[in-house]
């Protein structure tokens, strides 16, 4: 039995889940990462992607969209901007989510000038939330 | 002096304005549960949140790499004032307690020589201010459609707010909302928002672990900003609906005892009058009795 660590996952308007758990898998930024007990500190930030808490109870799935993640010694918390259990997303929803993702793409293509950078930024979201697609079964 | 019938439909009115402030007395102690709740569950992403980017802040603020948002333009002339209120009023001094703290600012601002520009959040501010500052109201934000704040209204202002800051508008924001301290005690309270800043934060930022941050402490901080100011905005919207439903609570509990005050006081009369009445009828028929 791995070694259980504190796991929280937080969003703007309710706590989802607070729990010990021996593993957590992370959609970070910069590609996934999986925290057990006694990671070294880190703080990263999030893309759209499936979290994956594994716990003495069995394994939860959740869909987090942006924020970012604290990991310390013994302590796991995740804020997310946006987070909802796996089950509650459908299909319909996601399809949603990659709709407004697009339009934010669009949005940041027309700004292009101003600020290039965000298209990318904008395009790597929109391909994470596609992606995000073979997750969902419901 | 008013006919017993004047004071039998005065009592009968007074009686229905009671039955409606004690509604909406009990309609607001329920949604103050539900305002109080919803704060209460929304602490824990404020506080995480303030601690992280404060301690980012805190080791970043000082280079010159640091994101605007969080350095500011280096000047302080032209100020934006967001002033959240409510929709809706009977809710005693509540409006008007933010209003009057944003006047005063405003006032002090102006003699200072800035440039004030004010963005405002609930109908009844935009009310108020509107009969002094009108020339000074950049926008609005109407949030009468919605029943309960989430975190999408508090996202639509921020966007507002960072877009008018990107392209220049202002230099210097401040929020004013009412701090949820209990049901009879709401403070009026300014927070300024850009540039970020972190009061308690940097005090535990160097007790922190060393964090390895992927990717660059600057990158996080700049991603991390714009939703720093949004849960500020949150939590600021959700403390002024928490307060909201706690001063109507106790002004409508005001109102209740004030009408059930009204009602003895004119039963009084009422009972006075209708035995000045029969007195008199008595004194009329005793007297004509006599004069036989």
């Amino acid at each position: 039995m791995a070694e259980a660590f504190k796991f929280d996952l937080v969003s703007p308007e309710r706590r989802l889940a607070s729990l010990d758990a021996t593993e957590v898998q992370i959609p970070a930024a910069g590609g996934d990462l999986t925290a057990m007990a006694n990671h070294a500190p880190t703080i990263t930030t999030l893309r759209p992607g499936l979290l994956q808490v594994t716990h003495s109870g069995g394994q939860d799935d959740y869909i987090v969209l942006g924020g970012f993640v604290e990991i310390s010694g013994e302590k796991v918390t995740v804020l997310a901007e946006r987070a909802l259990p796996r089950a509650e997303v459908t299909k319909a929803l996601h399809a949603e989510m990659v709709e407004e993702y697009r339009q934010a793409h669009e949005a940041a293509k027309a700004n292009a000038a101003v600020d290039p950078t965000l298209v990318d930024d904008a395009a790597k979201r929109l391909s994470d939330m596609e992606a995000l697609g073979d997750h969902i079964t419901a | 002096m008013p006919s017993l019938k004047d004071l039998k439909t005065r009592i009968e009115s007074v009686k229905s304005t009671r039955k409606i402030t004690k509604a909406m007395q009990m309609v607001a102690a329920a949604k103050l549960r539900r305002a109080q709740d919803a704060a209460e569950a929304a602490r824990p992403y404020a506080d995480k949140m303030a601690a992280v980017v404060g301690g980012l802040a805190a080791s970043v603020g000082g280079s010159d790499g640091a994101p605007r948002l969080l350095a500011g333009t280096g000047q302080d002339q032209t100020h934006l004032l967001v002033v959240m209120t409510a929709e809706r009023g009977l809710c005693g001094g509540f409006n008007s307690s933010i209003v009057r703290m944003a006047k005063a600012r405003i006032a002090q601002l102006i003699a200072q020589g800035k440039t004030v520009k004010v963005l405002t959040v609930g109908k009844k501010g935009r009310e108020q201010l509107r009969r002094d500052y009108a020339n000074l109201l950049i926008g609005h934000v109407d949030l009468s459609e919605v029943k309960r704040v989430g975190y999408e209204n508090a996202a639509t202002i921020a966007k507002d707010v960072m877009a008018r800051f990107d392209a220049g508008e202002f230099d210097v924001a401040t929020i004013f909302y009412n701090r949820f301290q209990s049901v009879i005690s709401q403070i009026p309270t300014a927070q300024q928002v850009i540039p970020a800043v972190f009061e308690d934060a940097a005090e535990d930022a160097g007790a922190e672990t060393p964090y390895d941050y992927e990717p660059s402490e600057e990158a996080i901080l700049s991603d991390l900003l714009p939703i720093g100011v949004t849960t500020q905005i949150f939590t600021a919207l959700l403390e002024n609906a928490a307060s909201e439903q706690g001063a109507r609570m106790s002004a409508m509990d005001n109102a209740t005892r004030n009408a059930g005050d009204m009602i003895d006081k004119l039963t009084i009369e009422f009972n006075r009058s209708r035995q000045a009445v029969i007195t008199n009828e008595l004194i009329e028929i005793i007297s004509g009795a006599e004069a036989l």
